[in-house]
């Protein structure tokens, strides 16, 4: 996920360090605002501890490992604003200090892995835990699903900013079924990961971790029957991807459009990733609705699927101190 | 407290480059890269300039030019995809030793290798000869703000304790026969990943306790401060000086 210098071109990193500079700017003045000193030195402790987590690696299919990114875990421990400065901070110095991404494109890495990946998963866990029942079991399920999914959608930050300046001549349509596939497999990694690290610190220190501090007070208190609710809530998800997504909206949407009216649409088809890609084939032509359909219950799949191994691999940890 | 001075890439040496104030070197760093990023790809001599100036200033900072190729591995998943483009890229197409080949994806391949091979030449370059206290001191006479820096400085200086605690707790692990060869494994991993977080979250409230005891007032104190130089500012400008006119010959003449 770290660019290197000469991927995107000048006049877009040089737009993207400013955006990222105005980003960070603003979670530092957020951030201070709530911070006591105190904060410095654990928000650099934080920091050490994602530059170590990042180390983590783990299986993502056959003869392939994907490493943790840590904006999502970031952003539910420590709260959106600092997570981006702390994400921010572990990027700058991995590109400084251990020349891990290009100088020229520490803006577009900040946008992508202290911005986009914080934001997008602060965001969804939010969404996620105003109808999930108040426990903690719940928060960290919400936990894992909001960073699997934020590492997709950093991903798809990636692929915007290849589509705006990128020197490579690979068409978008290829880059995003590249990357769009690969980030599937890296989230669903990412997301068990982090979920569990979450239930972890929440039966330790229940009070450190910042996205979960309504929990507190009710904390172990009503153990709700939620087998019911799950089960109606997947059942309603399943029904909405496979039989809805089909006629959402048959446009091909904004770089569909750009690749077909380019020309290059026929080439993604036939290009030797797109063969390989689960996604294969998604949104472009031939069968649409079944092909729409079937993404549409996949996904759903893999969301339950982060949700279902969330709780199972956490149940061990569940013994508060 | 070794980990706080020396790093992995840093290379103990004395030179120009060396003594340079890290202010100097960071400016230098960002404007050499810019200047090899906008540099036009046809131009080939003009990516020879910016190669012979970072070997250059590599022989002079005395760095074994074997050291920084080491450090290039940070590049092979780029390669990778550098080495993909010609294949999958549209558009005209060319024989090369017997393969049609995408003209747009070979130049996309081209670009990507000089210019992230370049840029990560002269980011290992700076790293090899600045220590990190250094660096960060540069950044904030650079005026980045405090608490990016300050942040940054607990970071760099636990960086090894915490990576040293998650190799003791994988050596644990491994000697009680965990294998982590497939998904399902992400468990243990995963469990051991929180707790590190809670040890490293009170380690910071620890290391906060006893700063304050000490008499931590919310700002470090600073020492004394080695100006910087006219003439150090004029040595540091040479290289990127040397690559921006190299670079702009180049749209010139292109």
């Amino acid at each position: 996920m770290h660019i290197p210098d000469g991927f995107i071109n000048g006049s877009t990193s040089l737009g993207a360090a400013v955006a990222a500079a105005g980003g960070i700017g603003a979670g530092l003045r957020q951030a201070g605002k709530r911070l006591a000193d105190r904060h410095i030195p654990l928000a650099g402790l934080a920091a050490a501890f994602i530059f170590a987590a990042q180390m983590i690696n783990f299986p993502v299919a056959v003869g392939t490992s994907g490493h943790l990114i840590g904006g999502g875990l970031a952003a539910v421990l420590l709260g959106p604003w600092l997570a981006s400065v702390v994400m921010a901070v572990v990027v700058g110095v991995q590109a400084l200090i251990f020349a891990d991404g290009g100088v020229s494109a520490l803006g577009l890495n900040i946008i992508n892995m202290a911005i986009i990946a914080p934001w997008s998963a602060w965001l969804i866990y939010k969404g996620l835990r105003a109808f999930l029942p108040r426990t903690r079991r719940a928060a960290a399920v919400a936990a894992g699903i909001a960073a699997g999914i934020s590492v997709e959608i950093a991903a798809l930050g990636f692929v915007a900013e290849y589509a705006i300046g990128g020197t490579g001549g690979a068409p978008v349509s290829t880059v995003l079924i590249a990357m769009g596939g690969v980030h599937a497999l890296i989230g669903i990694g990412e997301g068990l990961i982090t979920g569990v690290i979450v239930a972890t610190v929440l039966a330790a220190r229940p009070d450190i971790v910042v996205g979960a501090s309504d929990l507190l007070d009710t904390s172990g208190a009503q153990p709700r029957r939620i087998g019911r609710f799950v089960l109606a809530g997947v059942g309603a998800a399943l029904v909405v991807a496979a039989f809805l997504s089909p006629f959402a909206n048959s446009n091909p949407d904004g770089l569909e459009r750009v690749a077909e009216d380019k020309g290059f649409i026929d080439t993604a088809q036939t290009s030797p990733i797109d063969g390989q890609s689960p996604f294969a084939g998604y949104g472009f032509g031939g069968d649409g609705a079944i092909a729409t359909a079937v993404a549409g219950v996949l996904g759903v799949a893999v969301t339950f699927g982060i949700a279902y191994g969330v709780i199972r691999l956490s149940k061990r940890v569940k013994t508060p101190r | 407290m070794s980990g706080f001075h020396t790093h992995a890439l840093y290379r103990h040496e004395h030179s120009v480059l060396h003594d340079l104030p890290s202010q100097v070197k960071i400016v230098a760093l960002v404007l050499f890269v810019g200047a090899v990023v906008a540099t036009p790809r046809e131009t080939f001599w003009a990516f020879g300039v910016d190669g012979a100036l970072l070997i250059g200033a590599m022989l002079l900072a005395r760095i074994p030019l074997g050291f920084v190729a080491r450090r290039l591995v940070f590049e092979i998943p780029f390669v990778l995809f550098a080495v993909l483009m010609p294949f999958i890229g549209t558009g005209e197409r060319t024989p090369v030793l017997g393969v049609l080949l995408s003209v747009a994806g070979l130049w996309g391949a081209w670009t990507i290798l000089v210019k992230g091979t370049l840029g990560l030449g002269a980011s290992v370059l700076m790293a090899a000869t600045t220590e990190v206290p250094d660096i960060l001191e540069g950044l904030e006479r650079l005026r980045l703000p405090k608490l990016i820096t300050a942040i940054a400085g607990f970071m760099v200086r636990y960086i090894d304790v915490i990576t040293g605690e998650l190799r003791r707790m994988r050596v644990a692990m491994t000697a009680r026969g965990y294998d982590p060869s497939w998904i399902g494994q992400a468990g243990p991993i995963a469990t051991s990943a929180g707790s590190l977080f809670v040890r490293s979250y009170e380690r910071g409230e620890r290391v906060h306790r006893a700063m304050l005891s000490r008499g931590y007032t919310g700002a470090m104190p600073v020492f004394e401060r080695a100006t910087t130089s006219k003439r150090q500012w004029i040595v540091g400008m040479g290289v990127p000086a040397f690559a921006w006119l190299s670079t702009i010959v180049a749209w010139v003449i292109r």
